[in-house]
């Protein structure tokens, strides 16, 4: 029976504005939520319990305003919700992450890491396959789909299709959307996180080697050329090939 | 100067053109790159010389039939020198990157379009806002394609090395698309339809174009929402996938952030809609305020006789 972790990401709503205020992004007036992609990895991770047996436990790294977001998590479905955090922590690069997470993963005993494909703030999606690597472990990364009789076999996309791919050992397994509907959490379940706790733990992160410089907004794209009427697709074709060479 | 090493991009058995961006992204660190290619078949390394890079190692192996991510990251770290790593911000890349990363307990930094001394930019919030990072010391980073401009061509001075990986993982079965049109992850030309469309059968006359051009076809999250023969698979956008090809056709999509958010980093963008005011417009190269049925038609016989 598996000990599977799910990892989950506080990040501003999706639909969010983000604003820059001097040289950082201002996110004292946003909506907070789990990571879209995690929400996929949680609804897995329980169809996998579902099938299998064990316990799912939500994993996040973050100071004490994510206890919100185990919670959702825990309304959701999962078993057990942990928060990694040590206060001498300002700035984790991805390596300092990994690290700590991957601490975190090994002394819960798990065999198995969900996670969303990519976190909505950064969409580095880098934290999935470098925790596999410090843990030693298999990944398969951008999977669609996964079953579980037999052992567990995950869809990830391939050039020129997708590939059904079997995941024998110890493994991260990061998800996109797929043909997958998560589950939303019931009354029940939401009584029940209200008084669930947070247990909270400690690891150690190296100092960072990449540190922030600068937040600025996208750069402003230069007004474009807007035509009027059918017609002028024939012209925009004309301007794809003369001017922009695209085609 | 300092040493880099770039992690070759190949598609369908040969050198893809974003690794000749990825010198010119090595050069502007201020670092030599050597190339690195995973493959089966050496000989693909004959594509991958460059001007500015100092060789080409062909790290040859089993594993590299097929992306298990622990034996490539294992067997290309055992063949590569130290130094920055580049990697093409491709999802299997990123995901490469990450663990060979890891593997040498570097920091990563994800989807750079801006190099600046040691200084690098990368979108954050789905491109709603840019980050500048500094690195202090060797990293591994991923670039974007189309931003950085290709290094020319020249000799590969080639050398193989034989390297075996323990793969971890093993592919029970290839599922080829349906269709041989490209996926909008893998495709240098896009069209993609949203619910102006009406329809998911309208998306025919996107194909149409698509077809001509050699492109992929997408969607916005509004029509892969609303019809369910319009597959998640095509969804451009925050909750989709993150394009940044080199011609991005916008048809009946109104430009909402979260579609915004996965393709304005689009090279050249043209946008056909018969709302003047659909906020795409302020994000395209080339308007065109039309209904598609109108001007889909004009566009693609204008296409058909310029590509034939």
């Amino acid at each position: 029976m598996p000990n599977i972790v799910v990892l989950v990401k506080r990040v501003p709503d999706t639909n969010a504005r983000i604003i820059v205020n001097g040289d950082r992004v201002d996110l004292s007036a946003v909506k907070w939520v789990i990571s879209p992609y995690d929400e996929f990895a949680i609804e897995i991770a329980l169809q996998h319990k579902e099938s299998d047996g064990g316990t799912v436990t939500a994993l996040t790294l973050g100071p004490a305003e994510a206890d919100k977001i185990l919670k959702d998590a825990k309304a959701i479905g999962v078993d057990e919700i942990v928060r990694v955090w040590d206060d001498s922590w300002t700035a984790l690069d991805s390596n300092g992450v990994q690290t700590a997470l991957s601490q975190a993963i090994s002394n819960l005993g798990a065999e198995l890491v969900y996670c969303g494909k990519t976190a909505a703030d950064t969409g580095a999606g880098s934290t999935g396959p470098g925790i596999a690597e410090k843990l030693g472990w298999a990944s398969v990364s951008n999977i669609t789909h996964a079953s579980f009789a037999g052992g567990l076999t995950v869809t990830t996309p391939v050039e020129g299709g997708s590939a059904k791919v079997s995941v024998p050992g110890n493994a991260v397994i990061t998800c996109d959307k797929g043909d997958l509907k998560v589950r939303k959490p019931n009354v029940k379940g939401i009584m029940m996180a209200k008084r669930a706790k947070v247990t909270v733990v400690s690891a150690d992160a190296p100092s960072p080697s990449v540190t922030v410089v600068s937040q600025n907004p996208p750069p402003a794209k230069p007004a474009g050329k807007k035509f009027e009427g059918a017609s002028s697709a024939q012209e925009v074709a004309r301007l794809l090939r003369d001017e922009a060479n695209v085609i | 100067m300092s040493e880099s090493v770039i992690i070759a991009e190949t598609s369908k058995g040969s050198i893809a053109s974003v690794t000749a961006e990825m010198v010119s992204a090595a050069i502007a660190l201020g670092t030599t790159p050597t190339i690195v290619v995973p493959c089966t078949d050496a000989s693909i390394a004959d594509g991958a010389g460059f001007e500015g890079a100092s060789k080409t190692i062909a790290v040859k192996g089993d594993c590299f039939a097929n992306y298990d991510a622990s034996s490539w990251a294992a067997a290309i770290d055992a063949a590569a020198p130290a130094g920055i790593i580049i990697a093409a911000a491709t999802p299997q890349s990123k995901d490469l990157a990450a663990r060979i990363a890891a593997r040498r307990g570097l920091s990563i930094v994800q989807d750079v379009v801006a190099i600046n001394g040691m200084n690098l930019t990368s979108p954050i919030y789905s491109g709603k806002a840019m980050q500048t990072v500094a690195l202090s010391g060797d990293a591994a980073i991923s670039v974007r394609a189309n931003v950085f401009p290709s290094a020319a061509s020249t000799a590969a001075n080639v050398s193989v090395v034989d390297q075996s990986g323990d793969v971890a993982t093993a592919v029970k079965e290839i599922i080829e698309r349906a269709s041989t049109r490209l996926d909008v992850s893998e495709a240098n030309i896009i069209i993609s339809g949203g619910r102006g469309m009406g329809s998911p059968d309208n998306f025919s006359h996107l194909e149409k174009i698509a077809d001509t051009l050699g492109a992929a076809v997408g969607a916005s999250r509004a029509a892969v929402d609303t019809w369910d023969a319009i597959p998640h698979s095509m969804q451009v956008g925050q909750t989709g996938k993150t394009v940044n090809p080199n011609l991005y056709i916008a048809v009946g999509i109104s430009g909402a952030i979260q579609h915004l958010a996965g393709m304005r980093s689009s090279k050249y963008i043209v946008a056909v809609n018969k709302d003047a005011d659909a906020p795409i417009f302020a994000h395209a190269d080339y308007g065109i305020v039309a209904s598609w049925e109108e001007a889909l038609p004009v566009l693609e016989s204008e296409l058909s006789s310029m590509m034939a």
